[in-house]
C-alpha cells in the first residue's frame, strides 16, 4: 500500500488551524501574567517611594497658616503615561454589558497618578513643601472603536524651599 | 523667571500685572513610536515613548509662555494652569497659561 500523500499536510492544517485559533486566548493570557507581574512590582515601588516622602508633602491648598519665610519657590511638573494591558481591556467589555465600578480601569489610572505626584516630588528633591498640587488626566489616544488607548496623568505644585536659620 | 502655581509668589510682592500670558504647541506622534506603542499596549504599563513626548511637548508649551511673558518685561509667571487636548487621533495640544507679574 502506498501512503496517502494527504496524510501529513492535512494533520499540519489541522495544528496550523489550531495554532491559528488560539493566538487570541495565548495572547489574553501573556496579557493577564505580563500585566500582573508588572502591576505588582510597580505597587511595591509606588509605597516604598512613598513612603520615603512622606514627610514632605503635596497638598492642594495654596496657603498654611504658619508657613515659615520661603526662601524660593518654583514650578514642578511630574507626568506618566499608561495603558492598560490586553487582558484588563478585554475584561472591561463584560463590564461595559453588566454596568458597575471597572476595576481593573481604576487601578491604573490610581498607578499613573501616584507614579506621576511622586516624579513631581523627584524632580525637587530639596524642596520643604508643594503647594497647591494639581491632578489631570487626559486621553492622549483612543485605541479602535471606543476602546481606551492610553491616558496621560499630569500632577504639578510649587515647590517650596524654607529659609534656613543659620546653624 | 519664576515660575508657579500659586497666585503670589511667597516672600515676595507684586509690583505690576501685565495680563494673561500662554504657550502652546500641538505634537504629533511618529510612526515608530506609535508602532512600540501598540506593542507595549498588550502589556500594559507606562508607554516610555508618550511620555517623553508629552514632556517634551509640555516644555515647549511653557518655554513659548516665558517667551511671551519675557517680551512683556515680567520676571515672573503666577498662576500657571496645564491643559491636554487630542485634537485628532494621534496628535495633542499642549497649552501652558498663566498671569505675567513683576515682582520684588
Amino acid at each position: 500500500m502506498e501512503p496517502q500523500s494527504g496524510d501529513l499536510p492535512q494533520g499540519l492544517e489541522i495544528f496550523m488551524n489550531i495554532l491559528f485559533l488560539s493566538i487570541p486566548f495565548l495572547v489574553l493570557l501573556l496579557a493577564y501574567i505580563t500585566g500582573k507581574v508588572a502591576e505588582k512590582r510597580h505597587y511595591a515601588r509606588i509605597h516604598e517611594r512613598e513612603g520615603h516622602w512622606l514627610n514632605i508633602p503635596a497638598i492642594t491648598g495654596k496657603h498654611l497658616p504658619d508657613l515659615p519665610a520661603v526662601a524660593s519657590a518654583d514650578l514642578v511638573v511630574g507626568s506618566v503615561v499608561i495603558s492598560v494591558d490586553h487582558f484588563k481591556r478585554f475584561l472591561s467589555g463584560f463590564r461595559k454589558f453588566f454596568g458597575g465600578e471597572m476595576k481593573s480601569y481604576s487601578s491604573i489610572i490610581d498607578r499613573g497618578r501616584r507614579e506621576a505626584i511622586l516624579r513631581m516630588k523627584e524632580s525637587s528633591p530639596e524642596a520643604d513643601l508643594f503647594l497647591n498640587c494639581r491632578l489631570e488626566t487626559s486621553s492622549v489616544s483612543k485605541g479602535k472603536g471606543k476602546v481606551v488607548g492610553c491616558a496621560e496623568v499630569l500632577a504639578y505644585a510649587t515647590a517650596v524651599r524654607f529659609q534656613r536659620t543659620a546653624e | 523667571m519664576t515660575l508657579t502655581n500659586l497666585e503670589s509668589i511667597p516672600g515676595q510682592s507684586i509690583v505690576e500685572h501685565y495680563g494673561i500670558v500662554q504657550g502652546s504647541t500641538i505634537r504629533a506622534k511618529h510612526v515608530g513610536r506609535d508602532l512600540m506603542a501598540g506593542l507595549k499596549n498588550i502589556v500594559g504599563g507606562e508607554l516610555k515613548g508618550y511620555t517623553e513626548l508629552m514632556r517634551e511637548a509640555r516644555q515647549q508649551a511653557t518655554d513659548r509662555m516665558i517667551e511671551q511673558a519675557g517680551e512683556l518685561g515680567a520676571n515672573a509667571i503666577i498662576n500657571i494652569r496645564y491643559t491636554t487636548t487630542s485634537v485628532s487621533q494621534g496628535a495633542a495640544e499642549m497649552l501652558a497659561y498663566g498671569t505675567a507679574v513683576r515682582c520684588q
